[in-house]
């Protein structure tokens, strides 16, 4: 694969994840189940989304055919959508975004480390960039999925739950492909990421008594724009604006 | 026709612009104006953004374009800069001194407050890591038992 198309490529694998999981964790403003919470779900929407830009704004550079970041992320249709399948997940109840926010973040704040080393200045930068929000993001959930994991019989329950339920859309995040192996040096290689993250889980898990199922199967597709039904939902809602009235400006 | 004005100039003006969203504190006491440079007829403003989500940024780059225009400069260029990333030890010293005055509890490497920027106790605690801006954290002092922001260290 060309250098460039690759690098295209993974930028939307970053941006669209951003993205994806900013709309969803945004779904809960106004709604959050106590009011610290409400705002600090709209903050971590309000950085994934301020990451979006940045991300897609490179991709649309790195493209070089005249769209911009808002044209990749309102006029691009699911199967030309390159995020993770875990973040395309719906919110369910709280245990279930939390959970999905501790999977997410422990990979993120990984992947964001391997890219900080990145020898793309641009990539290192957003890189870097990131790495300090999310490290907020990833402190909160762990706590969060500790608390309520060890909490009362309902809420561990509903943890693990959810953590069933997710597991086999964690899988993807450590599998690679072409884009990733044509881009040695600027991004890491996503298997490598695994061993940190599994440590991440694992400290949390124990003091939140939860346990990792033990079938690994995971399902494959979100990076390369095959999708579950749950995107299309969702970008009906995000782009719907763009969709009626083309061009509309803030 | 007045006279070209020098780079000090040009920071002391920027010194007056407030941020959008904590206006007691200028964008250079904030640190993030990270360069002033005169370019031809123009001058080039380098900002870095404080998160990168954050909806003060696109305010204080047009804030800053109107208090230079007003000042008589024209041809202002803002330029992005992501790198190195902004960190809360960019706050100026009286940056610092206003936020507590202001009843924002500045940053501290040790990741809380140094005390209650009310009361001065230093009997506090945690509500949320996340508060009413980006930048900042809930906190609550046990002692007057008033909730308060304290600024993130980042």
């Amino acid at each position: 694969m060309d250098q460039n198309d690759a690098l295209f490529r993974f930028l939307l694998r970053m941006g669209d994840s951003t993205l994806i999981l900013g709309h969803r964790v945004s779904e809960w403003c106004g709604r959050g189940p106590m009011l610290e919470e409400d705002i600090a779900m709209a903050n971590i929407a309000l950085d994934l989304i301020g990451q979006t830009q940045l991300w897609l704004g490179l991709a649309a550079e790195v493209e070089n055919k005249g769209r911009s970041a808002d044209d990749l992320a309102y006029l691009r249709d699911a199967f030309d959508f390159h995020n993770l399948l875990l973040v395309e997940r719906p919110n369910q109840d709280f245990a279930h975004t939390l959970m999905r926010q501790f999977l997410f973040d422990a990979w993120h704040k990984g992947m964001l480390i391997g890219l900080a080393d990145s020898s793309d200045v641009r990539v290192s930068a957003i890189a870097q960039k990131s790495l300090k929000e999310v490290s907020y993001h990833l402190d909160r959930s762990r706590d969060l999925v500790i608390r309520l994991g060890d909490g009362t019989a309902e809420s561990h329950k509903r943890m693990q739950d959810a953590l069933d339920i997710l597991w086999p859309y964690t899988g993807e995040m450590f599998v690679g492909d072409g884009v990733e192996a044509s881009l040695s040096g600027i991004v890491p290689d996503p298997a490598t990421l695994r061993f940190e993250w599994d440590q991440t889980l694992r400290a949390a898990f124990e003091q939140g008594n939860l346990v990792i199922p033990e079938d690994d199967f995971a399902h494959l597709g979100g990076k390369s724009g095959r999708h579950s039904e749950h995107l299309g939902f969702l970008l009906a809602e995000m782009q719907f604006l763009q969709r009626a009235y083309p061009g509309a400006r803030w | 026709m007045c006279e070209k004005p020098d780079v000090a100039q040009i920071w002391e003006w920027l010194g007056d612009v407030p941020d959008p969203e904590i206006p007691v504190i200028s964008v250079t006491d904030l640190g993030i104006v990270r360069d002033v440079v005169q370019d031809g007829d123009g001058v080039i403003v380098t900002v870095t953004p404080t998160y990168s989500g954050c909806p003060a940024t696109a305010v204080i780059s047009l804030d800053i374009q109107t208090a230079l225009r007003a000042k008589g400069v024209e041809n202002i260029t803002i330029k992005m800069q992501l790198a190195p990333p902004w960190t809360t030890d960019w706050l100026t010293r009286s940056g610092r001194q206003k936020l507590q005055n202001y009843g924002i509890a500045p940053p501290s490497a040790a990741g809380g407050p140094q005390c209650c920027p009310q009361c001065g106790s230093q009997q506090t605690e945690k509500i949320s890591q996340f508060g009413s801006t980006p930048c900042k954290a809930a906190w609550r002092c046990k002692s007057c038992l008033e909730p308060f922001d304290y600024f993130k260290c980042i």
